[in-house]
């Protein structure tokens, strides 16, 4: 039989060379002309502006762009044409992501089931049992999942989980009067965010540097570790994919000088079923509803940051709790020594909601069994991955990833002159979104990070592995090519300078006028 | 049109090979040819040349003659205008400063250079730090941070500076070690001051919200300062690390040598190693220093810094160093550790271990020292 054909040779993105919205403004234009109100509604309400106290009332109206109803739905498709996204492309690409695939139902019942959408969140509660009875069974459900005790939805993300996380054990120690606990220690090939969000939280950070297998340096934990030590908050697997199987041993070292452990779980994605964090004795946990339990991941939200802790730890839980009491879901308030809301209102509903279908779909074996197969997948993919020549995989020589590894074209940057930069350029060309590098700083060189998550089949996995490998091929025999990738892309290498330089950035139309001298509209 | 300066030290290396660490001097040189070596720095040269051969026509060249850069730009496929006289076959650091005068005369804006330590310091002395250079490995003893890691990349960063896809220029260390010092087995290493060396900027994506390192440097020099404690001497290393502390002090600092700051005020500029001692011996109260890794090999002690003597650390203790360095420091450091090399091996055993490096506000780094360069 012929080999099938799976890479994307003739793809070509479509490039509209589509203008900013603002550009394409005509005086007097309109999407859809509203009525005059009638006289029988003026004479009850006036003119409904006169209401307004005048300090309030704009004198000018917004300097918002005039574009009719069609021009308008044509230039945001000709935008979503010059993108990649999820749907339409490979979420391999998005190593520490977990870009699985979330069923559409999920996102139908979000959006369009009128017992979600007709809900708000200023009801009285007991006008809307339904959904906290879903937040209620989520929480059973994480519980389980990890071993903790209790645990607080709240969090709008997963950074605002660690931030979370952190404030909850600072309130540990400020609760027992110790005040000299100002330091967290978190490791490098942690989420930065397990360094950044303590540091706002007012905490001294140390970072531990990966030792020659990869794993955070334990000697160097215990020497930093101290009375002065809070806490440590520490991912595992790492942004590495390699899985640290001594974790109880960071675990006992901290408990010993009296601090808590944090286990980063925002991506658990290999660890369903397998392992919790319960049984490696951490004191608090968090895992991305958007990332392993299928919220969606992407597009910078909605998501939630599930925060889980032991007993112990309960009283510090954000507030509202949602409660049961056999007959009735209810929000508790009264924890006095809760960190307090960290969200409006319950957070964000619809992401619990798609979390809580994508487990009942699953079930506690399918669970398990989407564990088994992203670990499973990576496991074939690496193999494939590593082959193609001028790819490096730093540390644990020989020993499996879980379920990403974070690669390096460090051989072929050597070898070539192209480097991951340039690589990543290409890619697009083929189809398949820009790759994940790295967290800062690159410790490893040229980095890319792979995620073949559950739901990727092996002509998923094959197709990237032939855009790589063809890459590689180009690299070796035009070097020149591929630095001026991309060739078939919407967008052709845009620089970057901007987001450095205050005078230059603007996200905002009235911004970029303004900094380009074209005065203010 | 941007204009390339290219400067190649043609007998670097040739000590290497045979043993002679070093090849400073007419007399090593000639037994370094006896013993049948041979130069390094063409070769290296040219494999960094022929990747910016690929912008040639965006770009001129200068070069010096023959085997100082010339035959090296041709082989690598450029097409250089050559500028300077030179006696082929008995070329001397004087033509290598030469070079780089009439370079800077002639504005380029880049050198790139091929050698080692002893190359890069005739560069700096020449021209001091005005123009950006970058250095092709190539000598025996590379102790200055000038030098990119290999030929390659050195043209790589060349290229992609003459393309203006590299705007990031890094004050780096020019420092050289005594040849006949070290060839009887002492390292005794200077820092002769700091050359702008471009340095390859790693896109980053948004969300990896990349810090600049300048912006990490203040944030370290402030949390220095905010820890800073009554009635304790201060003793600030040199480096350019360092220096931002001094300058958000508002104090005068001296890039190459140690200053001390007592209760946040300048107590001596550029101390010798005498005067150090004596200074932190009378003080009644505490006393710290702050060092940064200096040089190519992250010396935290023993190269640049050695008024901070085995005495002068003794009588401060080892509890009361601390090391300041930025993150990118210490990650292109990677695997190896900071090094200490005081010239007292107990005391150097004693420092090993381990060390918070401040790398920012409220912020550090667990990182390895060692007492072995290897």
């Amino acid at each position: 039989m012929a080999k099938k054909k799976l890479l994307r040779n003739n793809y070509h993105q479509a490039r509209w060379d589509e203008p900013i919205i603002f550009e394409m403004s005509v005086p007097g234009e309109r999407g859809v002309l509203v009525p005059r109100a009638c006289e029988t509604i003026t004479g009850q309400v006036g003119d409904g502006v006169s209401a307004i106290p005048a300090g309030l009332r704009r004198k000018k109206a917004p300097a918002l762009p005039e574009v009719n109803q069609m021009r308008v739905n044509r230039h945001y498709y000709h935008l979503s044409q010059e993108t990649l996204g999820t749907d339409v492309t490979l979420g391999i690409s998005e190593g520490t992501c977990t870009m699985k695939y979330s069923p559409k139902i999920q996102e139908h019942m979000a959006a369009r089931h009128p017992g979600i959408v007709n809900v708000h969140p200023l009801q009285d509660p007991e006008t809307m049992q339904g959904m906290l009875e879903i937040y209620y069974k989520v929480e059973q459900f994480l519980k389980e999942i990890s071993g903790m005790d209790a645990f607080s939805l709240q969090p709008g993300g997963g950074a605002h989980a660690v931030y979370g996380n952190a404030s909850i054990i600072r309130a540990y120690h400020r609760a027992r009067g110790d005040k000299n606990r100002t330091e967290i220690i978190t490791t490098m090939f942690s989420h930065p965010c397990d360094a950044a969000t303590p540091n706002t939280a007012g905490f001294k950070v140390i970072t531990l540097m990966p030792d020659e297998s990869g794993y955070p340096d334990l000697e160097a934990m215990k020497a930093a570790l101290s009375n002065r030590t809070a806490g440590i908050m520490i991912t595992n697997p790492e942004d590495t994919g390699i899985y640290n199987p001594r974790i109880e041993e960071y675990v006992k070292a901290a408990h010993a000088v009296g601090a808590l452990c944090s286990y980063d779980q925002a991506n658990a994605n290999g660890m369903l079923g397998i392992h919790r964090a319960r049984e490696a004795d951490f004191d608090l946990v968090h895992f991305n509803l958007h990332k392993t339990f299928s919220a969606p991941h992407g597009c910078m939200g909605p998501a939630t940051g599930a925060i889980g802790v032991k007993e112990f730890l309960q009283p510090y839980l954000p507030v509202p709790r949602v409660e049961f009491d056999g007959q009735k879901y209810t929000l508790n308030y009264n924890y006095p020594e809760s960190i307090g809301k960290v969200r409006t209102y319950i957070g964000n509903a619809n992401v619990v909601l798609k979390a809580y279908m994508w487990i009942m779909q699953l079930g506690a074996e399918g669970l398990k069994e989407a564990a088994i197969c992203s670990v499973l997948n990576n496991q074939y993919f690496m193999k494939k991955i590593a082959a193609i020549p001028g790819v490096v995989i730093w540390y644990a020589k020989g020993k499996r990833r879980l379920e990403q590894v974070r690669y390096s074209w460090e051989k072929l940057k050597q070898d070539t002159g192209v480097g991951t930069d340039e690589v990543n350029k290409r890619i697009v060309d083929f189809g398949i979104e820009h790759y994940w590098t790295s967290h800062h700083p690159w410790v490893v060189p040229e980095p890319f990070t792979l995620e073949p998550c559950d739901s990727y089949n092996k002509e998923d996995l094959d197709e990237y592995v032939e855009a790589l490998s063809q890459i590689s091929k180009e690299a070796y025999e035009n070097a020149d090519f591929l630095k001026k990738a991309p060739h078939k892309a919407a967008c052709h290498r845009p620089t970057h300078d901007a987001i450095d330089d205050p005078n230059l950035i603007a996200v905002t139309w009235r911004q970029y006028l303004k900094k380009k001298g074209k005065g203010r509209q | 049109m941007k204009k390339l300066g290219v400067i190649i030290n043609p007998v670097a290396g040739m000590g290497g090979r045979v043993g002679l660490k070093g090849s400073d001097g007419i007399e090593i040189l000639n037994k370094a040819r006896e013993m049948g070596a041979r130069p390094e720095s063409p070769q290296r040269a040219v494999e960094a040349l022929k990747i910016i051969a690929g912008i040639k026509e965006q770009i001129t060249v200068l070069a010096y003659p023959e085997e100082m850069g010339a035959n090296e730009c041709l082989k690598a496929g450029l097409s250089p205008e050559v500028i300077g006289n030179i006696k082929s076959g008995a070329t001397s650091p004087e033509d290598t400063m030469e070079a780089a005068r009439q370079m800077a005369d002639r504005e380029v804006d880049l050198i790139l250079f091929a050698g080692g330590d002893g190359t890069a310091r005739n560069i700096y002395t020449a021209i001091g730090s005005g123009i950006p250079v970058l250095g092709i490995p190539a000598g025996v003893k590379i102790h200055s941070a000038v030098y990119a890691i290999n030929p390659r990349s050195a043209g790589e960063v060349a290229r992609l500076y003459l393309q203006n896809q590299v705007l990031d220029l890094r004050e780096a260390e020019v420092m050289d070690i005594d040849e006949e010092a070290f060839r009887e087995g002492r390292v005794n290493a200077r820092l002769y001051g700091y050359l702008k060396v471009p340095v390859e900027r790693r896109v980053q994506s948004v969300k990896s919200g990349a810090r600049s390192e300048q912006a990490e440097v203040e944030g370290m020099a402030a949390d220095i300062i905010n820890n800073m404690e009554a009635d304790t001497i201060y003793i600030i290393g040199p480096g350019t690390t360092t220096r931002s502390i001094m300058d958000q002090l508002g104090l005068k600092n001296t890039l190459l040598g140690v200053d001390v700051v007592l209760n946040r005020e300048l107590a001596a500029n550029d101390v010798g190693e005498d005067q150090l001692f004596k200074l932190v011996d009378r003080h009644q109260g505490g006393s710290r220093i702050v060092v940064t890794a200096i040089g190519g090999q992250g010396h935290v002690f023993g190269r640049g810094n050695q008024q901070i003597s085995p005495r002068v650390i003794r009588r401060v203790g080892k509890n009361n160093i601390i090391v300041a360095a930025s993150r990118d420091k210490l990650v292109a450091l990677q695997p190896h550790p900071l090094l200490v090399d005081t010239g007292d091996p107990d005391l150097d055993q004693e420092l090993s271990g381990y060390v918070r490096v401040v790398t920012g506000w409220e912020d550090s780094i667990m990182y390895r020292v060692s007492n072995d360069a290897d």
